[in-house]
């Protein structure tokens, strides 16, 4: 390949500003599309390239065609279970002008694929989808001009159809015979000839998930049921409580056990190996009944969590301070609201598999951050990055920071203590929920004031938490790295800026309000493990406005509905908000059944990503306090849809999970220890309780930029839930969760 | 000791105390049956035995001499998915897709039970069962799909 081609290519995708003319401006729309946190800033007089394309522009870094007309796709970002790989794969289809079909699609993998991060935030469709989409386009273009040279015809009379380029005499250049070696190993063009959203035949569809029929049929899916050759089964033993340090362990029966290859011990981390699973099991249980351990952690009173968080040392932030001088308001509100810290609960526990051979290291795992994971785990092991391999592998549902990188770490250490075996480590039940980092609690303090026409003329807002992200980060993230005979720190906790932001997300009020202050008080010290759980302080913060919104509506004497839409003026917001109410026939029925209560929630997810309002019944027991949901219905607008079934597959899950966060869920602890360790000391959602009725409308936005739908109804849903137990019972719920028993005794029946 | 599993005899050399979940999962290398909880808790390794639905990561193989097994796996295939499992994949009744097998164990059992399961009848069925991602409305529909589809074959067959 000469260099005067490659200049050649590279004038095609510069001069792709004029191509761009003839194409609709949603195209444009769609290129420029950014991910506000996570840009660096863009050098000095040329735009940032969309998308996760500014941080892996090479084409074929995302695409890759053979001789034989294969089309590969790679993404940095993981399947979770939301859908991702179908939505991309449509993507790149319906861009590259090829059959759905052919594309095959690879996952997060160090070896093979961009380093996009952590598959997280809701930021796979606007950092990935956006960098797929303007790399096909790109891609499309060089094959139209490739095949234009070889025909000696103007690009511009050049069609793409079915992985071939057809000339205007019918001559036809598949794909595979067009690309040569170095085609596509060129630098992303800022435009793209993204196609017209109104000529799209596959990128608005709903697309089967191409994930779903292997889960439903036993197909090995999921890292848990990978089986490399020689595998053996690890078990680790963790201490009882936070930082309980191993004083000793007679483990001289423990070897002796059927089918125990080694017991490994590295200062506190304690792990058995094993020929098979459920003698691992075993080993495990008498190597926990043989282990000392030195306990001193102590943990605050989950009776008072909120007086426990506002008497802690804070870093205070200042998120907002606007002051306008107008009339201030005559009627005072004020109100607090808190939650527990909140458990992922994933249903299938953390596992991964690991092999060591030959000085490397390839660990197959469920991490949302195959390069973030590695790099805490080549630290750890004390190994170059470049000796360690992490390899995607689906496992049960995550939202959010759970015990994946910690299993991947356990992995790592025991794959080194038997070199050459697959070590396939499986937490158990009890360790993933007394181990994994929770949601932190919260306590959010909310004052407002009412100017004499019934609108918000003051708004004050105080958020204290712990950070919401301790992911890896530096090896002492990593749960074991912490526990070894030289141990790694656990590095200090920072806040997550804004916009994203992290427990102060979403805290800025989406309303019109003349006056408005903001301040997070961020909590260094770390009592409990905390993390990341699906939508951060997002979930709390929508929560307290939204439910705080209802409490100053009532106070205007209006209508909630209303009273949110005379504080908008974003037209997505209004629409998303009115779509939802008139689904929901908010005005048409305001009075719900007697026992029944009606509530409305509303956000923009971080205030820059996908809109979503919900609009639920609730009916509630007299006799025993218990809330049901008994319908919901929701709007979101989550930008250029491209498969809406997933959208509100993602809205349905989002607002089934939110009731069971809200109604539910706990984590308990004594003074020393976790005590919500199963299912049953940590009860979560069930079939009794499930609504009968629930509808997602999907706003579809032709040509606007991905939003991300992924954690979009988790606040709403938490609010329209506590706004219509207050309708239901006339008493309002402002401490999560809204239990049983609290609604018992409010009600006293 | 021999096991008879979808319809085949397997002999295998574990201890009798193994849980059933460990045998499928190990030995046989089938995977639809979940370790999610090993207490009982959360339905995803459930099983039928003689037809009847029953948590595998509890019931220890002794238990289990005569008996039929029977896991998603003898149920259909990816190339002829059974009922159930076509009505979950046309509902798209999955998200995470991890408990899932062990719920269309279950709704498998009660709709050849009692075809005419009512709505009702069929979210007490699934009490035992946790679903995390909240798929919970998918599953209910898939299921009813699945009602419907089996009792017009029913009905075909006989007419």
């Amino acid at each position: 390949m000469s260099a005067a081609s490659v200049i050649s290519r590279r004038a095609v995708l510069a001069g792709s500003g004029a191509l761009i003319l003839s194409f609709s401006s949603a195209g444009r729309l769609l290129a420029q599309n950014d991910a506000p946190s996570q840009a660096a800033p863009p050098p000095a007089a040329s735009p940032p390239l969309p998308g996760s394309l500014k941080k892996t522009p090479y084409l074929d870094s995302w695409i890759r065609i053979d001789a034989d007309g294969a089309i590969t796709v790679f993404t940095g970002k993981a399947e979770l279970g939301q859908g991702i790989k179908t939505a991309l794969m449509q993507i790149a289809a319906e861009q590259l002008d090829v059959a759905f079909d052919r594309i095959k699609l690879i996952t997060a993998d160090t070896a093979l694929t961009p380093n996009e991060g952590y598959t997280a935030g809701s930021h796979s469709m606007q950092d990935s989808g956006t960098a797929i989409m303007n790399a096909a386009a790109q891609v499309r273009q060089l094959l139209v001009a490739e095949a234009a040279m070889r025909a000696g015809m103007p690009p511009a009379q050049m069609k793409t159809q079915d992985a071939a380029v057809i000339a205007p005499d019918d001559r036809r250049f598949g794909y595979g015979e067009l690309v040569s070696a170095q085609l596509l190993h060129v630098t992303a063009g800022v435009i793209s000839p993204l196609k017209d959203p109104g000529r799209f035949k596959v990128m608005n569809r709903r697309i089967p998930r191409v994930d779903i029929p292997a889960k439903l049929t036993g197909n090995a899916a999921f890292v848990q049921d990978l089986r490399p050759d020689g595998m053996v089964h690890a078990r680790v033993v963790r201490p009882p409580s936070y930082g309980a340090q191993l004083v000793g362990v007679d483990d001289g029966a423990v070897r002796k056990m059927p089918g125990v290859l080694q017991v490994v011990r590295d200062g506190s981390f304690l792990a058995v190996i094993a020929q098979r699973e459920f003698e691992a099991i075993e080993a495990m249980r008498a190597l926990a009944a043989a282990a000392r351990w030195n306990e001193t952690a102590k943990l605050p009173n989950s009776a008072s969590l909120g007086a426990f968080l506002t008497s802690l040392p804070a870093q205070d932030i200042a998120v907002l301070d606007r002051q306008q001088a107008v009339a201030h308001g005559t009627k005072a509100l004020s109100a607090s609201y808190s939650r527990p810290y909140l458990a992922h609960g994933s249903i299938g526990p953390s596992c991964a598999v690991a092999q060591f051979e030959n000085g490397t290291l390839t660990i197959w795992t469920h991490t949302q951050g195959v390069y973030p994971d590695r790099a805490a785990i080549a630290e750890m092991m004390g190994m170059p990055s470049d000796k360690v391999r992490c390899i995607h592998r689906e496992g049960a549902g995550c939202y959010g920071h759970n015990g994946a990188d910690d299993a991947a770490a356990d992995a790592a250490l025991l794959a080194r203590a038997m070199p050459g075996r697959p070590v396939r480590v499986q937490w158990t039940r009890e360790q993933e929920h007394a181990w994994e980092p929770y949601g932190p609690a919260m306590l959010i303090k909310l004052n407002a004031a009412l100017d004499d026409g019934g609108r918000i003329a003051d708004w004050d807002n105080e958020i204290w938490s712990n950070t919401h992200s301790t992911r890896p980060g530096p090896a002492g993230s990593l749960l074991a790295a912490r526990y070894l005979d030289k141990p790694f720190q656990e590095p200090p906790p920072k806040p997550i800026p804004m916009p994203e932001g992290g427990g102060d997300r979403n805290s800025i009020p989406i309303y019109t309000i003349p006056s408005a202050k903001v301040v997070y008080h961020f909590l260094p010290t770390m009592p409990v493990r905390v993390s990341a759980l699906r939508a951060l302080g997002g979930f709390m913060n929508v929560f307290a406005i939204e439910s705080f919104m209802d409490e100053l509506a009532a106070a205007a004497g209006a209508d909630p509905v209303e009273f949110r839409l005379k504080h908008l003026d974003d037209a997505r917001a209004r629409e998303v908000i009115t779509t939802a109410a008139e689904r929901f026939g908010w005005a048409n029925k305001p009075r719900a059944a007697p026992g029944s209560g009606r509530g409305f929630g509303f956000a923009r997810y971080k205030n820059l990503a996908a809109y979503c309002a919900v609009a639920c019944e609730i009916e509630v027991d007299r006799d025993s306090g218990r809330a049901r949901m008994r319908r919901a219905v929701a709007a979101v607008d989550s930008g250029q849809v491209v498969n809406s079934d997933g959208i509100a597959n993602q809205i349905e899950g989002a607002i089934l999970q939110s009731l069971s966060w809200t109604l539910y869920e706990s984590v308990t602890f004594n003074e020393r220890r976790i005590t919500s360790v199963d299912w049953s000391s940590y009860p979560i959602l069930r079939f009794s309780a499930v609504p009968d009725e629930m509808e997602i409308h999907v706003i579809d936005r032709p040509g606007m930029p991905f939003l991300g739908s992924g954690e979009a109804g988790q606040g709403p849903a938490a609010a329209a839930v506590a706004n219509a137990v207050a309708n239901a019972t006339g008493h309002r719920f402002r401490d999560l969760p809204i239990s049983a028993a609290s609604i018992k005794a409010a009600i006293g029946v | 000791m021999k096991l008879s599993i979808n319809g085949s005899q397997h002999g295998v050399d574990v201890d009798p105390r193994t849980p059933l979940l460990y045998v499928l999962r190990g030995e046989l290398k089938l995977n639809a049956a979940k370790f999610g909880c090993g207490l009982g808790q959360c339905g995803a390794c459930t099983v039928l035995i003689d037809g009847e639905p029953v948590f595998s990561c509890v019931t220890p193989v002794a238990l289990l001499a005569g008996k039929q097994i029977t896991t998603l796996e003898g149920l259909g295939t990816p190339e002829r998915p059974a009922p159930i499992q076509r009505a979950f994949i046309e509902a798209q009744a999955a998200q995470c897709g991890y408990c899932i097998p062990g719920i269309m164990m279950r709704a498998h059992a009660l709709l050849e039970k009692n075809p005419h399961a009512s709505a009702a009848d069929i979210r007490a069925f699934l009490e035992p069962h946790l679903c995390r991602c909240g798929t919970h409305m998918r599953i209910l529909r898939a299921i009813h799909r699945a009602q419907a589809e089996m009792m017009s074959a029913n009905a075909g067959g006989s007419g």
